[in-house]
């Protein structure tokens, strides 16, 4: 359990970050009904997304529809403008870039989506799908488009003769290499990929997960992978993200996550995976249990956003949102009772720390920390639970 | 998992047979291209209180196979075959008139996309009230109270207000569950869930789940769950389904499939999917092309052209010759369609090393042998 030293650098610590995103807001107003549409309210679907990805990693983004997972992929690739905060791509700010100095961006940001249906213009040729961007940005001359084109098609495992044809000649899984294709075709640095393969049949999954695999490790370009299939995810991305109603609620490398999760919310998460592995058991696996559905971001729970479903829910999480606070080399956790399944605290962690006493009603007496806002990326040093003491790097 | 049912009623059970007895199903599409044997030659059977699990990918026949239970292919240029028994009678037999009367009532059905299927103009309850009356001759009120007690049932709170919601009001899970509440608002002792919790989250999914298993228990109806998920049909069902082109490749008891499957398709399956606790150092291994044409399928062995393991057969059998639905070596009902002289060595040295999730050693089974 404990021998996560062979598989600690798979991600690079000191990796140079590619995608540094910073308190990361998104708000969409809600307008109206009626003449004068006044906005009456805003759904936060993004609130205060803080995360690093290092050129060439891949980080995961998990969580349920509705989390904000997808709108932080947009707003990364400059779909969306974001409200507050900013996204810092290879060394620039690109959060308030105007949408006619974008070009330059996208041929560094590229983005795979979901449905391989909807995705491609049914009325264009492969060929065209593919070459657009090389023409848009002006890459090669004329009389080489097609070339690359079929390269391209080779790198994805089609046949670089089909670049006639149309989108409606190839099945649900050709068409997502399509998709892949012409996200390539810049060579990016970063791809987005946006629930890349939940669209797909299950042996074609595998097929489309293997190839983003190959070309990640080709040429080297960045993931920031969004899906809901936590198995996916996770033989995916060495790093994960955890978003629970637009905000992160643990982050953390592969094993930190998966195995040792200290959110309520990842461990309700991971115990409702359904496991092949059960067959010969018999029945249903143990879960956490949730109550209810996820509150409306219109207007979010106050405090932890969680705690209208959490089973550890305490008087504290009501009044004080709880700081993402470093429990580990690399892990991250916001809440107030952070520990393994069974193993929380009962007394709120973060009281002193918040200023707070353990119902979370500000302590006159006390002295809260000043750096408790964390930033994206890890410190070198963590509060390490298990032996209460700060653990250093 | 569902309790064995009282030794008392064994013997009366053992005599009758099964609540649904599906006999060599043949479900044909003529289009100008020529025929769709979208399900060609289907046999299998649902005990009343068990679940069978159904796997393929589309365009596998999963669907169709159900549909042709539920009669919906009545004045349809579909042309449907062989025998479905359900509680002794013969559903291809049956006009359209004396389908209505056993739609909703012996057989429901839910499918995959709780916001296509209801009905946008309507209220959730006026659904529900609706598929009550339908079989039930009670005035409105009563079948609004049934309505309101159904949605309750399923977990939907405030179900007195929320009969009046229309379904975009709803969210994803209680949309499905809404159409579980309209499934079950006749008692129907065999319910069809064509991918139930495909389009939801997992912990959605994990309360639907239960939601079936809960009212499978009180109401000891049968269910037929197709899913493309090996881990639902792991932890729901009694019996698998493997399908592929229109056909069972593999089927018998899920804990004998799923732990010792005979079937280069199965292990296909198994072998393409990540798993949470699994080892991510091993690549995934999916099966290579794609699904087979049902218009002119490949000669032989429907999976052949994809199968891996199609060189350990002597001569030029899989690509000539259709194997048989023959008896697995997992004990009896094991069926597979496969000429393998030997799988289980093969999946033993080959296909087990690639499986993400390493197999539990034994200890799981030995306690329930």
């Amino acid at each position: 359990m404990t021998q996560d030293v062979a598989t600690a650098p798979e991600q690079d610590a000191a990796a140079r970050p590619i995608l540094t995103v910073e308190d990361l807001k998104m708000y969409f107003p809600v307008k109206s009904a009626g003449l004068i549409r006044r906005t009456v309210g805003h759904v936060q679907a993004v609130d205060g997304v803080s995360f690093q990805l290092a050129a060439g990693g891949s980080l995961g983004l998990v969580g349920e529809s509705g989390c904000g997972k997808s709108t932080t992929g947009r707003l990364v690739t400059r779909l969306y403008e974001p409200t507050a905060g900013s996204i810092v791509f290879d060394g620039d700010d690109i959060s308030k870039t105007p949408p006619r100095r974008l070009k330059p961006l996208r041929r560094e940001i590229q983005m795979i989506f979901q449905d391989p249906y909807t995705s491609l213009n049914p009325r264009h040729t492969v060929g065209t799908i593919i070459g657009t961007p090389l023409r848009i940005h002006d890459i090669v001359p004329k009389d080489k488009v097609l070339g690359r084109v079929k390269e391209l098609l080779e790198i994805v495992g089609l046949n670089p003769e089909h670049y006639n044809r149309f989108p409606n000649e190839f099945s649900g899984g050709q068409r997502q290499r399509i998709g892949i294709a012409r996200a390539l075709t810049l060579n990016p640095k970063l791809l987005v990929a946006d629930e890349p393969v939940s669209a797909l049949d299950v042996s074609i999954q595998a097929q489309v997960v293997n190839l983003l695999q190959e070309i990640q490790r080709d040429f080297g370009v960045a993931f920031l992978f969004i899906a809901h299939d936590l198995a996916i995810v996770r033989h995916f991305c060495p790093e994960i993200a955890v978003m629970y109603l637009g905000k992160i609620v643990e982050v953390g490398d592969r094993e930190s996550i998966y195995d040792h999760a200290h959110h309520p919310y990842t461990q309700a998460l991971l115990s409702a995976v359904p496991d092949v592995a059960q067959a010969t058991v018999g029945g249903r696996r143990e879960r956490i249990r949730l109550e209810g559905d996820v509150p409306s971001p219109v207007n979010p729970p106050s405090g932890c956003r969680f705690r209208t479903r959490c089973p550890l829910a305490q008087d504290i999480c009501a009044a004080q949102e709880p700081p993402l606070l470093q429990i580990g080399p690399r892990h991250k956790v916001a809440c107030h009772f952070p520990g393994r399944i069974n193993q929380h605290p009962r007394k709120p962690l973060t009281a002193g720390m918040l200023g707070t006493d353990d119902h979370g009603t500000p302590d006159p007496g006390a002295s809260p920390s000043e750096d408790l806002h964390s930033g994206p990326g890890y410190a070198d040093t963590w509060l390490d639970l298990d032996n209460r003491t700060f653990g250093r790097a | 998992m569902t309790a064995p049912s009282p030794t008392a009623h064994e013997p009366a059970a053992r005599a009758a047979e099964p609540l649904l007895v599906v006999e060599d199903l043949k479900v044909h599409f003529p289009t100008s291209d020529g025929m769709v044997k979208a399900v060609d030659g289907l046999s299998y059977t649902v005990e009343r209180g068990k679940t069978l699990g159904i796997v393929g990918e589309s365009g596998s026949g999963k669907s169709v196979s159900s549909s042709a239970i539920m009669g919906l292919f009545h004045g349809t240029s579909a042309q449907v075959s062989g025998s479905i028994r359900l509680g002794g009678t013969d559903v291809l037999s049956l006009d359209e008139s004396e389908m209505r009367k056993l739609r909703g009532r012996q057989v429901s059905m839910i499918f995959q996309d709780p916001l296509s299927s209801l009905h946008p103009y309507y209220t959730v309850g006026a659904q529900i009230v609706e598929a009550y009356r339908v079989h039930n001759d009670v005035s409105k009120k009563t079948a609004r109270k049934r309505a309101v007690e159904l949605l309750d049932r399923v977990g939907i709170p405030q179900p007195d207000v929320r009969v009046n919601d229309y379904p975009h009001q709803f969210s994803g899970g209680m949309r499905q569950r809404a159409m579980i509440a309209m499934g079950l608002a006749n008692d129907p002792s065999m319910l069809i869930a064509d991918e139930p919790t495909t389009a939801l989250d997992v912990t959605v999914q994990a309360q639907i789940l239960d939601l079936l298993q809960d009212l499978q228990r009180e109401f000891e109806s049968a269910i037929i769950m197709i899913t493309h998920d090996l881990g639902v049909v792991a932890e729901m069902t009694d019996d698998t389904l493997v399908m592929y082109g229109g056909r069972a490749v593999e089927y018998g008891a899920t804990r004998e499939i799923l732990s010792h499957p005979e079937m280069p398709y199965t292990w296909g399956l198994l072998t393409s999917v990540p798993d949470v606790t699994g080892d991510v150092d091993v690549p995934l291994v999916p099966i290579p092309g794609s699904p087979p044409s049902l218009l002119t399928p490949p000669p032989g062995c429907a999976f052949h052209p994809r199968c891996a393991y199609r060189d350990q057969v002597p001569g030029e059998l899989c690509s000539t010759l259709s194997p048989d639905l023959e008896r697995g070596g997992r004990g009896p009902g094991h069926l597979k369609r496969c000429h393998l002289p030997d799988p289980e060595s093969i999946y033993q040295s080959t296909v087990l090393p690639l499986l993400t999730h390493a197999a539990p050693s034994g200890a799981g089974e030995d306690v329930n042998r």
